[in-house]
């Protein structure tokens, strides 16, 4: 579930030449901005069918957390 | 849950108006480099979009231009309108009310009843939904919707993430009571838990205008803006819309009783392309059926719906009987859905002012 994930956002956020850690700060990658944060909740959406609120983005800060975000969802 | 029929009442013609002033968002100076631009548009599909620019046209300008082109072309009788209904957020005054001023500008009867509507995206449906209501019991024989923005405006020049995303426009709906008429359904919603998911604080009676209301503040992302500008949370809007739209959509087929293949198009407010792919893709429609205007006109607010509607639909409409659902959704919050249908309806298409 982690690889998967961890491609998803990859692809989302249009990361090329590097991989992404489950311990990354997202919200420091130079592809990260207000459209890529849509992307990532459009993308969240159709995989694992859970809404993530915009707001609880504001205290995930790392790709496990979010990981943990979603699973809570379910 | 909100749910309503509404027998009677036919539309006879839509028509829209836009500002003259075209913007091409690939060479937009609030974008840093033309690759941000060009980042812009393939997501939110903004590519051009009109705007009043600093001319002093108000929404009601529009509005006026597209309803006196849809009386001619209709050829009613101007002193049998007695029903008027004026949908914005962009209002010419605070006081009176912009609908009264519209009825004099188009020399309509002083028997008329004339009101405002304070909604955004929904206000497409819920000005139907009012207006429709109030026709049903064949008092008002004719009425226009005028619904419109000019939400360019109240846009800090300091904010890539709106700015670019917004067009103006004014659009004109002819109804008449018609006890023949396919009854109209509604499904209607409204969420003020989030009301500051798009909002301008200042310049009303809760904070009012103050000089501190000029002063501009440093947002995240290189964003600035003042008090009298307008604020979207753009996560929020965006998950409200991919989660609310397709309820309402829902719920209103099963009210009204059709399923999705007995709908010719879906209009849905022009929010921005990636959520209305989303929205779309979740209600599993085929693209050919939902038509866009936000390439060409932007976010239009409350005039998105029925400026698709004219801008895309004009021909296939053209002595054609066809069953709409529209949907709108977004400041307030508020989102509403409604199915009709368009019998050889008076199309003017799209002017400019």
């Amino acid at each position: 579930m982690k690889e998967k994930f961890l491609e998803l956002i990859k692809e989302t956020l249009e990361i090329e030449g590097r991989e992404l850690a489950i311990e990354d700060k997202f919200k420091d990658y130079e592809e990260w901005d207000s459209l890529g944060l849509l992307s990532v909740i459009a993308a969240i959406d159709e995989e694992y069918g859970v809404v993530i609120e915009g707001n609880k983005f504001k205290d995930i800060e790392t790709l496990d957390q979010l990981l943990d975000e979603i699973n809570k969802s379910k | 849950m909100a749910l309503q029929k509404v027998t009677g009442v036919s539309i006879r013609g839509i028509g829209a108006c836009v500002p003259a002033t075209k913007i091409n968002n690939l060479e937009s100076a609030v974008f840093a480099t033309p690759e941000d631009a060009k980042r812009f548009v393939d997501n939110t599909g903004v590519a051009y979009r009109h705007v009043v620019n600093k001319s002093g046209i108000c929404t009601s300008d529009l509005c006026v231009a597209a309803a006196n082109k849809l009386i001619d072309t209709l050829a009613w009788n101007r002193e049998e309108i007695n029903c008027l209904v004026f949908v914005s957020q962009t209002p010419d005054y605070i006081l009176p009310a912009t609908s009264c001023i519209i009825q004099n500008r188009l020399g309509l009867s002083k028997d008329c009843f004339a009101i405002d509507i304070s909604l955004g995206c929904s206000g497409w449906v819920y000005g139907l939904s009012v207006i429709s209501s109030l026709m049903t019991t064949g008092n008002f024989k004719k009425g226009l919707l005028l619904v419109g923005d000019t939400t360019t405006v109240t846009k800090s020049e300091k904010d890539k993430s709106t700015y670019p995303l917004f067009g103006d426009a004014g659009t004109a709906t002819a109804l008449e009571y018609n006890p023949a008429a396919k009854d109209l359904h509604f499904h209607s919603g409204t969420d003020g838990a989030g009301y500051e998911a798009i909002i301008i604080r200042d310049g009303g009676f809760r904070n009012f205008f103050t000089e501190a209301s000029l002063q501009y503040k440093e947002y995240e992302g290189g964003i600035a803006r003042n008090n009298l500008q307008s604020e979207l949370n753009g996560a929020s809007v965006f998950t409200f819309g991919i989660t609310k739209a397709p309820q309402s959509v829902k719920a209103l087929l099963e009210f009204a009783q059709y399923n999705i293949d007995e709908v010719d198009y879906f209009v849905f407010h022009q929010a921005n392309m990636m959520m209305n792919d989303k929205i779309r893709s979740k209600l599993k429609i085929a693209a050919e059926k939902v038509p866009y205007s936000i390439t060409d006109y932007g976010n239009t607010s409350s005039a998105s719906i029925p400026l698709t509607i004219v801008s895309r639909l004009q021909a296939q409409l053209a002595g054609n009987s066809k069953t709409l659902l529209a949907c709108g959704f977004g400041v307030g919050l508020s989102w509403g859905s409604v199915i009709f249908n368009l019998d050889d309806i008076c199309c003017t298409g799209v002017t400019e002012l």
